[in-house]
């Protein structure tokens, strides 16, 4: 296991800039997750640093070793891709063994067996290690392409939404099993997603990438709690952050453009009045949309409430969140 | 609106019974007249109206494997009776046999050039399309145009200056000649064929045999090649056929050691041997 850093890493793609000026450390045994919409850079970080695509300015390093010009074998990493994850030709037990059987490896034949068994007991596909690869639902592909990098110790795991195939309930799982694995093996593991879920309840760190740079990076509840800005206010939190001028409630520090109210910064029944839009029972919760002002806010109150559309519910905010005009944070 | 299957009547199974069968015999005709010549004798097989029904000899094949000699009537006498079987047919015909055809030999040339350039033709017509499909190749489109345009002229039209060529470098008459030649004209097709397979295998995962701690080399070799294999296949059937069809360069380059199996069969007949 080892650290990664990345400094000053820039990579374009003709005229699209990629990764503009990255630097990150990547602790040694932490789970760090890249989050970020479509085309924010998180596949591209994780191809630098896996060694398929190189920087064209900046140094990555892993455990303090330049890793500039090393193939991908050389730097021992392991890769789990969102598609296209298990070699089509073989049977699911090939898959497993083919990392370990590398001229790198060159592990011993009991060896191999052994820890392909270990492997594949723990993702529960060993009644299926002689199917061909292509005999299996996604959920198991996924899982044998998850376990094709569990089976050998390379220095950092890297996933590239490697559960976004999957359905909900076997996301759930897997989100389990996979950082009950990381925690035990100590495993460094760079992680990306786009699904905040995965982010809150598996990442020691994450970084918050926007359009090539990384505008956040630290644990989760840190972004949760103080972001750095609207953009990393509304990658974590569901319902999403309500983001409104900061004018329509008094108290505004100045140079406060918009204020940004997470559903348990805004009290209920003291403030000024707003009117109920909808009521959503979720079971576990209740979701309020509300009009204020008219401005719209979504926001969480008990599940067992009696408010019902056309209702007036008295809010003020509590400890908010300010922005500047540009976005960025200002209290 | 609904559908219904309805078992169809007696009488029209039977006429569609008729149909297919009549459709399935004019089909295999063509096939069964062919294989009905070869055990016509030389005469029955070219005679006008065609022969349906002939005395069935082995002729044919005797005269395909054999060399022999027109005797005349002494010789004959001094011979005394044939032997056997293949012996007394030529013997009808007023002639001895003097040894083994090269037919053999030939077809194992046919053999030797067919699958020599079909291989060559897929070593470097694969090793081409990998970097074709895969690699930024300056002036890619310009040089895969370049290569289809090899084609554009039919390759008899420079007969001449490639017999010259191959008489002055001594490739006439040489297996090696002909492998060179058939792989030239096929390496166009197969590089653009497998190309088209080769670009249909997502390269994740190359990808992921590169990080899994093999070579590039190896991830071909391991990922891309087992997946390209039924790809391979039909390209080098493609060009198996071609070179074992071919004939007007055959004819034009070879004479003896080198020579293939179809320019002999014309041979065979003009001087009756």
């Amino acid at each position: 296991m080892a650290e990664v850093s990345l400094t000053g890493v820039t990579k374009s793609f003709g005229p699209d800039v990629a990764l503009d000026d990255v630097t990150m450390t990547i602790p040694d045994g932490s789970f760090v997750v890249l989050l970020g919409p479509t085309g924010a850079g998180k596949t591209t970080t994780l191809r630098m640093v896996s060694g398929l695509d190189a920087p064209d300015r900046g140094q990555i390093s892993i455990d303090g070793r330049d890793m500039a010009g090393l193939t991908p074998a050389q730097r021992n990493v392991a890769m789990v891709f969102q598609q296209y994850s298990l070699y089509p030709h073989m049977t699911v037990r090939q898959n497993l063994e083919f990392p370990l059987k590398s001229p790198i490896l060159k592990t011993s034949p009991d060896q191999v067996k052994r820890k392909v068994g270990e492997i594949a007991d723990i993702l529960q596909i060993t009644h299926k290690l002689d199917n061909k690869a292509t005999e299996l639902s996604g959920g198991e592909m996924q899982r044998v392409s998850i376990g094709r990098a569990l089976v050998r110790k390379p220095s950092v795991y890297l996933m590239d939404e490697p559960l976004s195939s999957l359905d909900a309930k076997l996301r759930a799982d897997l989100r389990v099993e996979l950082k009950s694995i990381q925690a035990d093996s100590g495993a460094t593991l760079l992680y990306v997603t786009h699904d905040q879920i995965e982010a809150m309840t598996m990442a020691t760190h994450v970084g918050v990438l926007d359009r090539g740079r990384l505008v956040q990076f630290g644990s989760p509840r840190e972004i949760y709690e103080d972001p750095v800005s609207i953009y990393a206010a509304s990658r974590l939190g569901q319902p999403r952050i309500n983001v409104l001028p900061a004018n329509v409630f008094a108290g505004a520090p100045t140079g406060a453009e918009q204020i940004g109210l997470r559903p348990e910064q805004i009290i209920q029944g003291e403030g000024e009045d707003s009117f109920v839009q909808r009521v959503e029972h979720l079971g576990d919760q209740t979701r309020l949309h509300l009009t204020f002002k008219s401005h719209d806010i979504i926001t969480v109150t008990n599940a067992h409430t009696e408010l019902r559309t056309g209702d007036i519910v008295k809010i003020r905010p509590n400890k908010p969140l300010y922005f500047g005009a540009n976005g960025a944070r200002v209290a | 609106m609904s559908f219904s299957v309805t078992e169809p009547n007696k009488g029209t199974k039977w006429f569609a019974g008729v149909l297919v069968v009549g459709y399935a015999l004019i089909t295999i005709a063509p096939l069964l007249w062919i294989i009905a010549t070869g055990f016509k004798s030389p005469a029955d097989s070219i005679s006008y109206p065609p022969k349906v029904v002939f005395d069935p000899t082995l002729e044919g094949y005797v005269n395909l494997f054999t060399d022999r000699t027109r005797a005349t009537a002494d010789m004959l006498e001094a011979e005394g009776e044939p032997q056997t079987w293949y012996e007394r047919i030529v013997r009808e015909q007023g002639t001895v046999i003097i040894g083994p055809s090269r037919y053999g030999e030939r077809f194992l040339n046919s053999i030797i050039i067919g699958f020599g350039s079909t291989a060559l033709c897929m070593v470097l017509g694969t090793a081409a399309a990998y970097a074709f499909s895969r690699f930024r190749v300056p002036l890619k489109d310009d040089l895969l145009f370049f290569i289809l345009s090899t084609r554009m002229m039919p390759p008899i039209a420079v007969a001449i200056p490639i017999f010259l060529m191959f008489r002055n470098l001594g490739l006439n008459d040489t297996h090696l000649g002909m492998i060179l030649l058939y792989t030239a004209v096929n390496l166009s097709l197969s590089v653009w064929l497998l190309k088209g397979f080769i670009d249909e295998i997502p390269v994740e995962y190359e990808e992921a045999a590169l990080i899994d701690g093999y070579t590039r080399f190896q991830a071909f070799y391991k990922v891309v090649l087992p997946q390209a294999a039924t790809g391979i296949a039909s390209t080098a059937i493609f060009c198996l056929i071609f070179a074992w069809n071919e004939y007007a360069f055959a004819v034009l380059l070879t004479s003896g050691t080198a020579q293939t199996a179809p320019p002999l069969h014309p041979d065979d007949h003009r001087r009756g041997r």
